[in-house]
């Protein structure tokens, strides 16, 4: 329990410096959202007029405060660029669409991943682990939007398996959004399959040589029964953390290949919003993804603990 | 028998190749760059034009060679940074330690553990969109990998017996940490440039792909990716090219430094 309180304090105290690092950095930037709106021609009174509307005259701690509270309570006021939107409901719309994405990217990274990543340790050093190596070696070097290109060429345009540009919303056709969305997921996941093969791989390999292996071995399991029996769940614990990682990864992956594919999910509201300055969204958008990725790093930190009671009481 | 390091090998054989042709590409290109023509829109590769002509008639092939350029520049620009301000922060805080090195490590912690395109975003919104912000964000977010890895290799040194003899024999701080200590880390250091140039080349092109990175006219990989894309139907060459040539650089990195490791373990 004790654990658990420490985690999630330290998890409020990276949102709350990410919180004043974003809101600083956006304060202090030269041109503001009136000037930016109103063009540099625009009359001093009539800036004037629209920093106090935006609350843009005030101090910048009462500033922070102000948007603070109002943020906790899930308000992070007006876009400036998306009138009558306020941010809140922006993000409420993009934001699902952005973690469904990435779930399934990451449900295609371990589906791919754990047996690739068994198959190469249990043959380390011969045939099949050389050319997995090799092979993802390659296919990590293939930028997530490049490979986002070629999959729309062959199977939008070619073999004609889905619609280019054809996005579903999940609230119209949940299943229809997902199908659209294999393609996309599919272009996030493959250049990081590499690395979370090798750390698989890795894991596997350094519990392999351990005393409860000889052991498991010397009661006369096989070397399947001891692999996916005793071995893998041991190594697994390490590798839930290295996930974690990998779906901030993703996370990031993923504003990019919205990109490719049209969707609009966080990554273009965000893209479009930092080439409009509509800063209220960029800070929003910022804070959430952040909340998400630390959210899933606590998460984890609390699955390792229950998976390995030594973490416990150390 | 010593086992020959075909991913150092086949790394530098790929990043010589592409070095040799962004070179000849600084001093000559077959076309020129800027030069539209009509005539040539979208024009399929021929013998003329090796790999076709772009959405404004311009020689893809030419436009390639300047582009793999700005990549290069980019990317070197950004790995001097990052290892210039990391190699100095992380030996002094690695041979130091104490409160500062605390606060430092526990900083460098939070921005390792953050997705790095994201903080590029937060960086370029602030400060603008273009070629040279996009180097200073991503020179800036690379000092942590150098910082972590220096660090932890000058605590490994610092305490052993060649640095007690130069002590010894009265050498400075500063003369152990840059004399001393520093050339025997080389190879560590060279592995993390070469994953450094790895996520540059990545980092640039996914900006420039973006909008955020290099600014047209100048021609750039990512940039050119992104203006094929409205053509895929009919010129799918345009976005070929480029992007062959991307995973080409970034794949000659991560060989070459897949190699190193491999060296400094064996």
């Amino acid at each position: 329990m004790k654990y658990v309180l420490k985690k999630f304090i330290s998890l409020l105290i990276t949102l709350f410096v990410i919180s004043i690092l974003t809101f600083t950095a956006f304060s202090v930037i030269p041109g503001d959202a009136a000037l930016a709106k109103l063009g540099i021609d625009a009359s001093p009174e009539a800036i004037a007029q629209l920093q106090e509307q935006y609350g843009l005259d005030k101090p910048i701690l009462e500033r922070y405060a102000d948007w603070a509270i109002h943020a906790l309570q899930g308000d992070f006021g007006q876009s400036f660029n998306y009138s009558r939107m306020s941010v809140s409901e922006l993000l409420a719309t993009r934001l699902p669409v952005t973690i469904i994405l990435a779930v399934m990217s990451l449900l295609i990274i371990v589906v791919i991943s754990l047996p690739l990543g068994m198959l190469s340790a249990k043959f380390s050093g011969k045939w099949p682990d050389v050319v997995i190596n090799q092979t993802t070696q390659v296919t990590m070097a293939i930028p997530s939007f490049f490979l986002g290109i070629i999959l729309t060429v062959i199977f939008g345009i070619g073999l004609k398996w889905f619609q280019v540009g054809g996005y579903v919303s999940p609230d119209k056709d949940f299943w229809g959004c997902v199908r659209y969305l294999i393609f996309p997921a599919i272009a996030v996941a493959i250049p990081k399959i590499a690395m979370v093969v090798k750390f698989i791989r890795n894991s596997v390999l350094s519990e392999i040589n351990k005393d409860y292996v000889r052991t498991a071995y010397s009661k006369g399991n096989d070397e399947n029964q001891v692999l996916y029996g005793h071995v893998l769940r041991n190594a697994m614990i390490p590798v839930i953390t290295f996930l974690a990682m990998v779906v901030a990864e993703i996370l990031t992956g993923s504003l990019v290949i919205e990109q490719v594919f049209n969707i609009p999910g966080m990554g273009r509201l965000l893209i479009t919003s930092i080439s409009n300055r509509d800063f209220p969204v960029v800070q929003a958008s910022v804070i959430y993804i952040t909340a998400v990725v630390v959210v899933i790093n606590f998460i984890v930190d609390i699955i390792y603990q229950l998976a390995d009671p030594r973490i416990r009481t150390s | 028998m010593k086992k020959r390091n075909y991913n150092l090998i086949i790394g530098l054989t790929i990043t010589g190749v592409l070095l040799l042709f962004t070179l000849i590409g600084q001093f000559w290109t077959p076309y020129s760059i800027t030069e539209t023509n009509v005539a040539l829109k979208n024009a399929a590769p021929s013998l003329e034009h090796l790999m076709g002509c772009d959405n404004l008639g311009r020689d893809i092939l030419s436009r390639v060679m300047k582009g793999c350029g700005t990549t290069f520049f980019v990317a070197l620009l950004t790995v001097a940074i990052g290892s210039v301000f990391g190699t100095i922060i992380g030996a002094l805080t690695g041979f130091y330690g104490g409160w500062l090195d605390r606060i430092v490590m526990r900083i460098n912690d939070i921005l390792l553990s953050f997705p790095s395109v994201l903080l590029v975003l937060i960086f370029i919104s602030v400060i603008g969109k273009g070629k040279y912000n996009v180097i200073l964000a991503l020179g800036i977010l690379f000092i942590p990998s150098f910082v972590r890895m220096v660090r932890s290799e000058v605590i490994r040194y610092k305490e052993q017996e060649f640095v007690k003899s130069a002590r010894v024999l009265g050498a400075g701080n500063m003369r152990i940490i840059f004399v001393h200590i520093l050339p025997n880390i080389s190879v560590s250091m060279l592995t993390t440039a070469a994953i450094g140039f790895n996520n540059a080349v990545l980092a640039e092109a996914s900006m420039s792909y973006l909008g955020l990175g290099v600014q047209p006219p100048e021609p750039s990989l990512g940039r050119m990716l992104s203006e094929a894309q409205g053509y895929v139907f009919n010129a799918p060459w345009y976005a070929i090219w480029p992007g062959i040539v991307i995973v080409l650089i970034i794949l000659g990195f991560s060989l070459i430094s897949e190699g190193l490791r491999k060296m400094t373990e064996s």
